[in-house]
């Protein structure tokens, strides 16, 4: 990026004495670009190090399951190669792990490896200054496309999965279905028609789950419907990075917010209220009949009703046109490489090992998988939960769509704000749809992306 | 009704009071660190089917390697040097501020204000520790916190200062005091009200602090208590009774450091407000 | 005389204190207001010249923001000098549970904000929460403390009172200690009730405690953010955010540039507001 060269003058002098230049580190940056980066296969044995044991470092989000799939990850892979150990730096996980990532990186003090978001928050960490490209790396080979172009940045990958994909669509409790003679929906019309009737037959069941008290569980309506938009617009991605399409002038993006608005009054009272915890129990204990969420909660149900899994369904959030049911994918994390790590070789062992058949079963030993997997010939464990089954035919015949943060690094910052804004009918769609655009475009100002 | 009768009623309902307002709150993340997970999820007052206290303090304890403990000898280590510190210096500093007045004065009022306002720029921050050597360094987080907690301290120090008459500085100049035997033989002492008033008041701010030391004192060796609070908390999952329980456990050394002090605070602060 | 005041009341006190606060404090801020005039996004940054001032405040919720920051310091502020007096008054008479009440006062001090957040907001919870319950076993309707955009600031300020006033009413009790004891006697001569000794006595006197009480607590108030994020994140809606909840949420977009413009519009607020406030207290002091 060009300084504007009084501004550099300025700041030299404010900095007294170049404080810019320990934004490096000591150590030799010049040999990480990753182009002759040796590979896992021909230094297995380690034996280049003379023996020594080689220490790297490996920064993890603090929630229970990634620091248990992290553990599990390094033991395996400490016990194939016994000369590397891995230590864990806990960060907090959210948007406190998100700056510190970013502060990390540039200043210089990033650890070996890193365990980070894909998709639009990836783009965020400026991955051709800090990262190490593993285009090239041979478990890319193994790696399914989709999930390479959410850890891509200007046609580099740089990262490999941690764990299975997610998806985002309705949770629904299978009693409650059963007990009205309801079937599951294939149209938003049918849905809502489910939904007017749960709420007619004036049982106290919420006919949907609200839990804004966690307010980032309100968007959920609006992402999952990224299939439908992809369905009916299919190059809105490319054109909303671009900055040549709009929500409020895109009609079947605009439907993602009008489904919100039509929610309106269909929430359990306390909706502002109630948190995901306490969401996931009115779904297993019948007091709600539906939850708009991610895949991610299945363990967290696991862990606290496992008795009540399997009275859970899921369905894709559906569209208008029910041939064009599909569901909306969510990609896993990723573990990186630091650019000026001094254990290029190990750190490259080490996502060579992860993005492996033997890393993702490592992971299914501690985390089951709440989707597919995104390496090749990893196979589902056979007690997957009914509810991550009824995802599987979604992608046996492909009808399924990242979400929109994983195609394009534009995503509003407000839009937790918006969405509960419409889902507790403060403004309608259309007026949503504009603030978004709104906040989209100081977004891309801000992040300096080209044509806004 | 008697005069007597008036008072006792008074403090009864004083006490009565004191329970609703103070205790319930406090009872309530009691009752909660006692529970099971599925139990601490329905945020309740009611007491436990079973107790589960020794369980709980055990997984707190043992959570992530033992990082509880490590986080304690961070915590009190960082909370130690760095009042020590502040004392020396915010003391000093104040002596001068409330003795002198010349043009400075308002500049340095000034700066002092305009530090209780002003959040800390972080990665700015950095750079300069970088460049000092003292960046992931006991040393350098001291030396934020001091520089943060100074307006605070010494704004303290210098309305204490207040209540100490000027007589005392005059007829320890007459026999010949210098300024630092008096400052260090004479006013010093007479400052310890205000000391413990500012080691109980600081304390708190520094081993709760969580952004800080965050980022300013990274690395896995250099966790420190209040980031403890986040084994418990993520995106998916909230581990309640866990949550309450390591509350608790952090909360125990301030509050021992508080009874210790309480008579001594409200001392400090006697003097400390005689002139505001 | 002059000259031996310098000699003693030497500068040189004064620079631990200016060398820790400049390089460590100072000299940071200073290099951050520098990058308000950029974009920045930590690796790499280009000058803007004022256009994060202009982006700021064409914020949807800053309007908002500004009322509910103002509201929320002039409130917290006002019940913790009342509470905080009334309290002292109290705690400085002589009952008997003095030294009990003094302590719980006192102790919501040392609990860390996160866990008072997580506590009160729970209590707050318009079906389950014990508030609520208890309000309806004597028989007042249940109340949406958080989620009703009316009064969720408020119920945010109460908490915030409920954390803060043992420290207020500590400064009081200090304020109304030091009271000489010639000015209670004398009102006893004239024949006063406790209410003129309240009016006529502790008000009066204890002004510099007041002074205190208002300098931190307003000041603290305008600048408050841990404890509205941990309960309503500055929602629902926009209804609970205030300037520093606007500034973190730039920052936790990583619009760094931006968010650092949001500390030095903040950081003009509260000057306008407090160095004023300062110098007429300061200055009403004097003439006492």
């Amino acid at each position: 990026m060009k300084a504007k060269k009084a501004a550099f003058v300025a700041s030299s002098l404010l900095i007294a004495g170049g404080l810019l230049t320990a934004c490096g580190s000591d150590n030799n940056g010049g040999n990480a670009s990753g182009t002759a980066a040796p590979t896992a296969e021909n230094s297995a044995s380690g034996s280049n190090n003379g023996g020594k044991k080689v220490k790297l470092t490996a920064m993890v989000g603090n929630a229970t399951d990634t620091q248990n799939i992290a553990k599990a990850l390094i033991a395996a892979f400490e016990k194939k190669y016994p000369n590397i150990t891995v230590e864990i730096e806990l960060s907090p996980g959210g948007t406190e792990g998100d700056n510190l990532a970013k502060t990390k990186l540039a200043t210089g003090d990033m650890s070996d490896v890193f365990f980070y978001n894909s998709g639009s928050l990836l783009q965020a960490l400026n991955p051709e200054q800090n990262l190490v490209d593993l285009t090239n790396e041979p478990f890319q080979a193994n790696i399914e496309d989709s999930f390479k172009q959410a850890v891509t940045y200007n046609g580099k990958v740089y990262g490999a999965p941690t764990q299975s994909t997610g998806t985002g669509g309705w949770f629904y409790n299978k009693k409650i279905y059963s007990d009205l003679g309801l079937s599951v929906p294939k149209t938003w019309e049918e849905l809502m028609a489910n939904v007017k009737k749960i709420s007619e037959a004036d049982s106290g069941i919420a006919p949907i789950i609200g839990t804004y008290k966690d307010t980032w569980t309100s968007q959920l309506i609006f992402l999952s419907d990224y299939y439908n938009v992809q369905a009916s617009a299919p190059n809105f991605a490319a054109d909303y990075t671009a900055n040549k399409a709009k929500y409020a002038t895109t009609p079947s993006a605009l439907r993602s917010f009008e489904k919100m608005q039509d929610i309106v009054g269909y929430l359990n009272k306390d909706y502002l209220a109630t948190n995901l915890d306490a969401g996931l129990k009115m779904l297993v204990e019948g007091k709600g009949a539906h939850y708009p969420m991610l895949s991610m909660i299945i363990p967290t149900i696991l862990q606290n009703t496992p008795d009540k899994i399997d009275d859970i369904g899921f369905f894709a959030q559906p569209g208008d046109n029910a041939d064009q049911n599909g569901l909306t994918v969510w990609m896993p994390g990723a573990v990186y490489v630091y650019k000026n790590t001094p254990h290029l070789e190990e750190a490259l062992q080490f996502v060579n090992f992860v993005g492996s058949v033997e890393g993702m079963e490592a992971i299914a030993t501690v985390s089951k998988p709440t989707g597919p997997y995104v390496v090749k010939g990893a196979e589902m464990p056979e007690d997957t939960p009914q509810a991550v089954k009824d995802m599987l035919p979604y992608f046996e015949n492909g009808k399924n769509a990242p979400a929109l943060e994983f195609l394009s690094p534009v995503k509003g910052p407000s839009l937790e704000n918006i969405t509960i804004q419409v889902g507790s009918g403060q403004i309608d769609a259309l007026k949503a749809a504009q603030d978004y655009d709104k906040d989209v475009e100081k977004q891309a100002k801000q992040l300096g992306l080209s044509g806004w | 009704m008697s005069r007597s009768m008036k008072r006792l009623s008074l403090e009864a309902a004083a006490v009565i009071l004191s329970i609703l307002i103070f205790w319930i709150p406090l009872y309530f993340v009691l009752v909660n660190a006692l529970k099971d997970a599925p139990g601490a999820s329905e945020l309740t007052i009611s007491w436990p089917s079973t107790v589960h206290l020794w369980s709980n303090l055990k997984e707190v304890v043992i959570a992530n390697d033992y990082m509880l403990l490590r986080a304690f000898y961070n915590s009190t280590l960082l909370t130690i040097l760095s009042i020590v510190l502040m004392v020396m210096v915010c003391a000093m500093a104040g002596f001068i501020m409330h003795r002198r007045s010349d043009r400075l004065t308002p500049v340095i009022g000034f700066f002092v204000l305009a530090g209780l306002i002003i959040p800390p720029a972080i990665v700015p921050t950095i750079w300069v520790l970088d460049n000092l050597q003292l960046f992931k360094t006991m040393t350098g987080i001291v030396l934020v916190e001091v520089a943060l907690g100074f307006p605070f301290g010494v704004i303290l120090f210098r309305n204490f200062m207040g209540g100490i008459p000027r007589e005392i500085d005059e007829a320890a100049i007459i026999d010949g005091c210098g300024g630092f035997r008096l400052f260090f033989r004479i006013i010093l002492p007479l400052l310890k009200p205000v000391t413990a008033t500012m080691i109980v008041t600081s304390s708190v701010s520094i081993f709760n602090d969580f952004v800080n030391p965050l980022y300013f004192f990274p690395g896995s060796e250099n966790v420190t208590v209040q980031l403890t609070l986040y084994n418990f908390m993520s995106q998916y999952t909230t581990q309640y009774n866990l949550l309450f329980m390591n509350i608790l456990v952090i909360t125990v050394p301030l509050l021992i450091l508080f009874l210790f002090f309480n008579n001594k605070i409200v001392s400090g602060m006697t003097a400390g407000s005689v002139k505001g | 005389m002059n000259k031996v005041m310098k000699r003693t009341y030497s500068y040189a006190f004064l620079l631990p204190a200016a060398v820790i606060y400049l390089i460590i404090f100072i000299l940071p801020t200073i290099m951050s207001f520098f990058f308000s005039l950029t974009r920045w996004t930590l690796f790499d940054w280009e000058f803007i010249g004022f256009d994060n001032f202009v982006t700021f405040f064409q914020e949807a919720s800053l309007s908002i923001g500004f009322k509910n920051t103002f509201i929320y310091a002039v409130v917290t502020c006002l019940l913790k000098v009342v509470i905080g007096l009334l309290l002292g008054v109290l705690l400085t008479s002589k009952i008997r549970t003095r030294g009990y009440l003094r302590s719980v006062v006192f102790f919501p001090t040392l609990v860390s904000t996160i866990a008072v957040g997580i506590a009160f907001s729970m209590m707050m919870h318009p079906t389950l929460g014990l508030i609520n319950k208890a309000l309806e076993a004597i028989g007042i309707p249940a109340v949406d403390w958080l989620g009703n955009p009316d009064l969720a600031l408020f119920s945010v300020a109460l908490t915030d009172v409920w954390k803060g006033v043992g420290f207020a009413t500590v400064i009081y009790i200090a304020g109304i200690m030091s009271i000489p004891e010639q000015y209670y006697e004398a009102l006893q001569i004239d024949g006063g009730n406790a209410f003129q000794k309240f009016r006529h006595i502790i008000v009066p006197l204890s002004r510099s405690a007041t002074n205190t009480v208002i300098i931190f607590a307003f000041i603290g108030g305008l600048r408050s953010f841990d404890l509205i994020w941990s309960m309503t994140r500055g929602g629902p809606g926009y209804a609970t955010d205030v300037i520093a909840s606007i500034i973190y949420k730039q920052y936790q977009a990583g619009f760094y540039g931006l968010a650092t413009a949001g500390n030095v519009i903040l950081f003009v607020f509260v000057a306008l507001l407090a160095f004023p406030l300062n110098y007429f207290l300061t200055r009403k002091e004097v003439d006492l």
